[in-house]
C-alpha cells in the first residue's frame, strides 16, 4: 500500500498538496482525476520523492519514502511521466533501461534481465517492433514500449502520468485493458486521468482531487452517485448498462 | 518511407565500424608519423627505437617532433569527439559541443593566463585548462536549466561567452605581450607547438577519462530519456549530469591544452557516428573516440604536407570542413532529439 499521511508539497514556495491524505493498493486501478492545476502530477511526483515535501509522511509498503534511496523507490514503483522524450534508441534498448534500478555500478544487463525485458516487450504488445528505433515508431507503439520499460522495472506499483493522452481511441482503450490487467495480476496502478468516461469505466477506485486536497475517494458507481463530480467539473457523469458491460458517460 | 532494413543496426553492422576505425586509426597513424615536410620512411623510425639519442637526423625528428604531435592529434581528436558526444548527450542538444558552448574558450582562457604566469606544461597547466573548461560548462548548463532556455538559446549563449572569455583572452595578450607569441596558432589549433611534457599528462587524463565513461554508458543512455524518466528509474540525475559535464571538460581541457581552440571536431564527429551507428552510448563513445582520434590525425598530417614546406594550422582545415557542415545540421537535422 502507498500511503500519505498529512503530506504537503509543492514547487519552491508555491504549495500545490495541502495537507492532503490518501492511500492507494495493490491490485487496483485507481484513477486520480481533477481540473488542470489541481495537483494531480505533484501528487505522482511527491510520492516518487522527486519533490520535497514541505510536511506529513509517504510510506510505500510500511517504509518512510524519506529513509529510502532513489533506486529503492524506483524498484517499489514505476514512473511514466507525461513530457516524454523520443531518445535515440530502439525499442529493446529501451526496455532494457526498466533494469536500471536493479543493478549497482558498473551497471552491466544480464541475460536475465534481457529475458525479463523480452517478456516485458510481449506483456506490452511491442515485441514485434523490439528492433526498431523509438522514433519510427507511432505514439501509440511508443507509449507501449514505455509501458515495457515500466514492465521490466518489475515493480509492485506503477504511476502514470496521463497515459492515454495524445493516443488514439483504439490505442487509449489498448492501454486501458493493458493497466487493467496488470491490476489483476496483483499491481497498484494509479494513473492520472483526464478522460472521466474511460478513468471511470477502467478503474476500481476513483480519487477525486481539488485545490491540492482529495474531496472525492470511492468506486466509480459510488462517486458518480455523489455531487463532487459535477461540482468540481461542471458536468455530471453516469452508468448505462449496455447488456452485460457498463459503460460511463457525460450526463447531458 | 524508408526501408525498416535500414533501421536495423544490428551487432555486425557495430562490430565493422569497429574494425573499420580501428584500420582508419592505424592508417591515420602510419600517414601522420611517416608524411611531413621531411618524409620518414619506416627504417628511419625503427632507428629512433633501436639506436634512442644517438640515432639519426631523421629518426631524432621522429622521436621529438613527428612522434608527440602524431600522439597529441590522435588525443585531442578522441578528447573533443568524445566531449562533444558526451555534452550533446547531457543538454539533450545536438549543435552542443565544447567549441560551440565557450568550454574550449573557457579553457582557452585559462592556458592564457598560465601563459602569462609562465606555466608552459606540465600537470598544473593541464589542470589549470580542465577548471576553465568546467566552469564554462557549468555555466551554460545551469544557465539552460535556470532560465529553461532552448536549444537554440542555449547555443547563442555559447556565442556570447565564447566573445567574452576570448576578449578577456586578447585583453591579457595585449598588456603581456610575450603571451602572444603563440596566440594566433593556438586560436585556430595546430600541434605545432605540442611537447612530451604537455602530452603525458593530457594522454593519461584522456585515456582515463574515456574508460570512465565506458563503465557509466547506461547512466547516459538514462539520462537521454529526460530528466523525469531518468528520475523514476532510480537515477539521481542532478549528480550524473555534474559528473558527466565535469568528464566532458576534462577532455575538452586536456585538448585546448596541447592544441588550442579546435573548433568543429566535437561537433563533426559524434553527429557523423550517431547517424551511421545509432545513439546507444557504448557504440558512440567508443566510436568516437577511434573515428575522432583518426580523424583529427588526418587532417593534421594534411594541414603539414598540402602546401609543404609551407605549414597551415590544422583548425584552419577543421573550419573549412567544419562550418558547412554545422549548416547542414542547422537546415536538415533540426538538431535534436527532444522536441521543443
Amino acid at each position: 500500500m502507498i500511503e500519505l499521511r498529512n503530506v504537503t508539497a509543492g514547487y519552491g514556495k508555491h504549495t500545490v498538496l495541502s495537507n492532503l491524505s490518501v492511500a492507494f493498493e495493490k491490485g487496483k486501478l485507481t484513477s486520480i482525476v481533477g481540473v488542470n492545476g489541481c495537483g494531480k502530477s505533484t501528487l505522482l511526483k511527491a510520492v516518487l520523492g522527486m519533490i520535497p515535501l514541505g510536511g506529513g509522511e509517504i510510506f510505500i509498503d510500511g517504509r518512510a519514502l524519506g529513509n529510502m534511496t532513489r533506486n529503492e523507490i524506483a524498484r517499489k514503483a514505476a514512473y511514466l511521466s507525461q513530457g516524454k522524450n523520443t531518445p535515440d534508441m530502439t525499442v529493446e534498448q529501451l526496455v532494457l533501461h526498466g533494469r536500471f534500478p536493479h543493478l549497482n555500478y558498473p551497471r552491466r544487463y544480464t541475460a536475465q534481465d534481457r529475458d525479463i525485458a523480452v517478456l516485458a516487450m510481449e506483456q506490452a504488445g511491442i515485441a514485434d517492433a523490439a528492433r526498431k528505433p523509438l522514433h519510427t515508431l507511432s505514439g501509440g507503439m511508443r507509449q507501449n514500449a514505455y509501458i515495457a520499460m515500466a514492465l521490466a522495472q518489475n515493480t509492485d506499483y506503477i504511476l502514470l502520468d496521463e497515459p492515454t493522452t495524445y493516443l488514439d481511441i483504439g490505442h487509449q482503450l489498448e492501454l486501458m485493458h493493458i493497466l487493467r490487467g496488470l491490476a489483476g495480476d496483483g499491481k497498484g496502478i494509479i494513473a492520472v486521468m483526464h478522460d472521466l468516461p474511460m478513468a471511470f469505466t477502467f478503474s476500481d477506485s476513483i480519487v477525486l482531487l481539488n485545490n491540492g486536497q482529495v474531496i472525492g475517494n470511492d468506486a466509480p458507481n459510488q462517486l458518480c452517485k455523489q455531487q463532487t463530480i459535477s461540482h468540481v467539473f461542471g458536468v455530471a457523469i453516469e452508468r448505462s448498462a449496455d447488456g452485460q458491460t457498463y459503460r460511463y458517460q457525460y450526463k447531458a | 518511407m524508408k526501408n525498416s532494413a535500414n533501421y536495423y543496426l544490428g551487432k555486425n553492422r557495430i562490430k565493422w565500424l569497429y574494425i573499420a576505425g580501428f584500420f582508419f586509426l592505424g592508417t591515420a597513424f602510419l600517414l601522420g608519423i611517416m608524411l611531413g615536410s621531411t618524409p620518414l620512411s619506416l627504417e628511419e623510425i625503427a632507428d629512433a627505437f633501436r639506436k634512442g639519442a644517438h640515432a639519426s637526423a631523421g629518426a631524432r625528428i621522429f622521436t621529438y617532433v613527428r612522434l608527440p604531435r602524431t600522439l597529441a592529434s590522435l588525443v585531442c581528436g578522441a578528447a573533443l569527439s568524445v566531449s562533444g558526444a558526451v555534452i550533446q548527450g547531457v543538454l539533450a542538444n545536438r549543435l552542443a559541443s565544447p567549441s560551440m558552448i565557450g568550454v574550449n574558450a573557457g579553457a582557452g582562457l585559462a592556458v592564457t593566463l598560465c601563459t602569462a604566469f609562465g606555466i608552459f606544461g606540465g600537470w598544473q597547466l593541464s589542470l589549470f585548462s580542465f577548471i576553465g573548461a568546467f566552469a564554462a560548462v557549468m555555466l551554460v548548463s545551469f544557465g539552460a536549466k535556470r532560465w529553461g532556455a532552448s536549444r537554440g538559446t542555449v547555443i547563442l549563449i555559447g556565442v556570447a561567452l565564447n566573445s567574452l572569455l576570448g576578449a578577456v583572452s586578447d585583453t591579457i595578450t595585449t598588456f603581456i605581450p610575450e603571451v602572444a607569441v603563440m596566440s594566433s596558432d593556438f586560436k585556430v589549433g595546430a600541434f605545432s607547438a605540442v611537447t612530451y611534457q604537455k602530452l603525458i599528462p593530457a594522454m593519461v587524463v584522456v585515456a582515463a577519462v574515456i574508460v570512465i565513461l565506458h563503465t557509466l554508458h547506461n547512466e547516459l543512455d538514462v539520462l537521454t530519456l529526460g530528466e523525469e524518466n531518468a528520475k523514476g528509474l532510480g537515477l539521481n540525475t542532478a549528480l550524473m549530469r555534474t559528473l558527466f559535464l565535469l568528464l566532458a571538460a576534462l577532455l575538452a581541457g586536456c585538448a585546448v591544452s596541447l592544441a588550442g581552440l579546435l573548433s568543429f571536431v566535437g561537433l563533426l564527429v559524434p553527429h557523423a557516428i550517431r547517424r551511421v551507428a545509432g545513439g546507444k552510448a557504448w557504440n558512440l563513445l567508443g566510436l568516437c573516440a577511434l573515428y575522432g582520434a583518426a580523424f583529427v590525425c588526418v587532417c593534421d598530417t594534411v594541414a603539414r604536407t598540402a602546401f609543404a614546406p609551407y605549414e597551415i594550422p590544422v583548425g584552419i582545415i577543421m573550419a573549412y570542413l567544419g562550418a558547412p557542415f554545422f549548416v547542414f545540421i542547422l537546415i536538415k537535422g533540426k538538431g535534436g532529439h527532444s522536441r521543443d
